[in-house]
């Protein structure tokens, strides 16, 4: 079955409550018999940041693999309970195809992972896989690919170039724009400035702001300031159990659970 | 490099300014009506003041929620601490015009004219001028225009130390009731706390323009 995730939705009114676009409802997980999620409810709202943060182990990246199926990879990964739905539709029915999920739902890993081609090339790929050959519809794809990744004006004048001649941040955009290349709705991110210096961090958290007009964004963050900075909510995992999920506002400024304080302010993990 | 969320910072420079504006027409109201018996002006000033507490409040919030989400520091920290400190003294310079209103209303309706008591319309005319100062220092960045509201609060201090030696004079006493020199007292002291906010603001902008507490 060739599920359609490409609901049209119309723009949401300001007074009107956010929409969400993934519900999980009661997920447990496990890697063969070590469970890394507890009874997980959480639900992503629509053209919002919403920041997974936790001390390491606490299960943020296993949920976040959870939403465009990256888990499947892992052979003794499993689903013990509980449902994934995104734009209404059990991800994880078996006759949904991933490929076409994966395409809804566009990752950004840690480092960044350009293929060795060049830079035009690396946003091309997608579509060429998936069957476009004609040039102008490509260049155009390309070209605003790289705008919306905040790239364009850097590279527009080496597209020929390897994509491995560009600096850390800059590859880090490049897979972003790679990643808006094929149309995603939701745009999954993990930990994608950890490896970048702060101008280049800088810059991409510009780039989610920018992005988040358009795209749903899930962002897996070791740095709680870039997760105040840029999300509009946060949900805090603590030991494969979401221990509060509110508005940075409110987790940053007056958490409700002192673990949640106390890990906002340094005080452990 | 300019980062998206730098515009809040603008946004609270200006909920400032417009919080300094409406505490100076507060006091200006307060003042006039008083100096000019004209119960409507006190009137209009003691109704002004919840507004302007609304605005301290939003200016808090925005601070706080700044420094809690943004990680400022440097200038950015600097405008965010004077902000919170400025926007608390703009409050009470606020609230101590209420309470010359307040005493003014009870002074007019009971006493009548009270044209040539005092040295009221130059110490009126003097706080003015440092509130506003206090405001266009800030928006100015004039540091220079900051240390002279340091030095010339004094003169205010003096105003009110003569306002009660003469109401705490025996000889007064025959001319107004305990009453209304107490009411007089507490007018000129609070005309006198305002020029202390007004230089407290003027400290801060020395703060904010070079770093020096």
């Amino acid at each position: 079955m060739n599920v359609n995730f490409d609901i049209q939705e119309k723009q949401a009114q300001p007074t009107k409550p956010p929409k969400p676009v993934i519900k999980t409802k009661d997920l447990d997980f496990a890697y063969g018999d070590s469970q890394a999620l507890f009874n997980i409810s959480i639900d992503i709202f629509k053209k919002e940041v919403t920041a997974f943060i936790g001390p390491s182990g606490c299960g943020k990246s296993t949920l976040l693999r959870c939403f465009n199926r990256m888990n499947d990879l892992i052979n003794s990964a499993n689903i013990k309970k509980g449902t994934i739905r995104i734009s209404n539709i059990d991800i994880y029915n078996k006759d949904v195809d991933v490929i076409e999920l994966r395409k809804h739902v566009g990752m950004v890993f840690q480092k960044s992972n350009p293929f060795p081609k060049s830079i035009y090339e690396n946003i091309a790929y997608g579509m060429r896989i998936q069957g476009v050959k004609k040039r102008s519809e490509l260049d155009e794809t390309v070209e605003s690919s790289l705008r919306g990744a905040a790239l364009w004006d850097e590279v527009k004048d080496r597209l020929n170039k390897s994509a491995l001649g560009l600096s850390g941040g800059q590859q880090q955009r490049l897979c972003i724009a790679r990643t808006l290349a094929v149309k995603p709705k939701i745009i999954l991110m993990d930990e994608p400035c950890s490896a970048l210096d702060p101008v280049a961090t800088a810059k991409v958290e510009e780039l989610i702001h920018k992005l988040k007009k358009k795209y749903t964004i899930v962002v897996v963050t070791h740095n709680m300031q870039q997760a105040a900075r840029v999300s509009d909510r946060t949900a805090f995992f603590y030991l494969g159990r979401l221990v509060e999920y509110e508005t940075t506002e409110q987790i940053f400024m007056n958490p409700k659970n002192s673990k949640t304080e106390a890990y906002v302010s340094g005080r452990f993990g | 490099m300019k980062r998206y969320f730098h515009k809040e910072l603008t946004v609270l420079e200006n909920k400032l300014i417009l919080l300094g504006e409406k505490s100076h027409q507060v006091v200006q109201l307060a003042l006039e009506g008083l100096i000019e018996n004209n119960l409507d002006k006190v009137n209009e000033a003691y109704k002004m003041d919840d507004y302007v507490d609304v605005l301290e409040m939003e200016i808090s919030h925005a601070c706080i929620r700044y420094m809690s989400l943004r990680g400022p520091v440097s200038s950015d920290l600097r405008l965010l601490v004077v902000a919170l400190k400025a926007s608390k003294d703009f409050e009470r310079i606020a609230d101590e015009a209420h309470s010359i209103a307040q005493k003014s209303y009870r002074l007019l309706t009971t006493e009548g004219s009270l044209k040539n008591t005092l040295n009221l319309s130059e110490m009126g005319k003097l706080v003015c001028e440092l509130v506003n100062d206090s405001i266009s220092c800030f928006v100015k960045e004039d540091i220079d225009k900051a240390f002279l509201i340091l030095k010339r609060d004094h003169e205010i201090d003096a105003i009110n130390q003569k306002h009660f030696d003469i109401l705490s004079n025996e000889a007064f006493r025959d001319e107004m009731s305990d009453a209304v020199r107490f009411n007089l007292m507490l007018i000129s002291k609070s005309i006198e706390r305002i020029g202390d906010h007004a230089k407290n603001i003027a400290g801060g902008v020395i703060f904010l323009l070079n770093g020096d507490q």
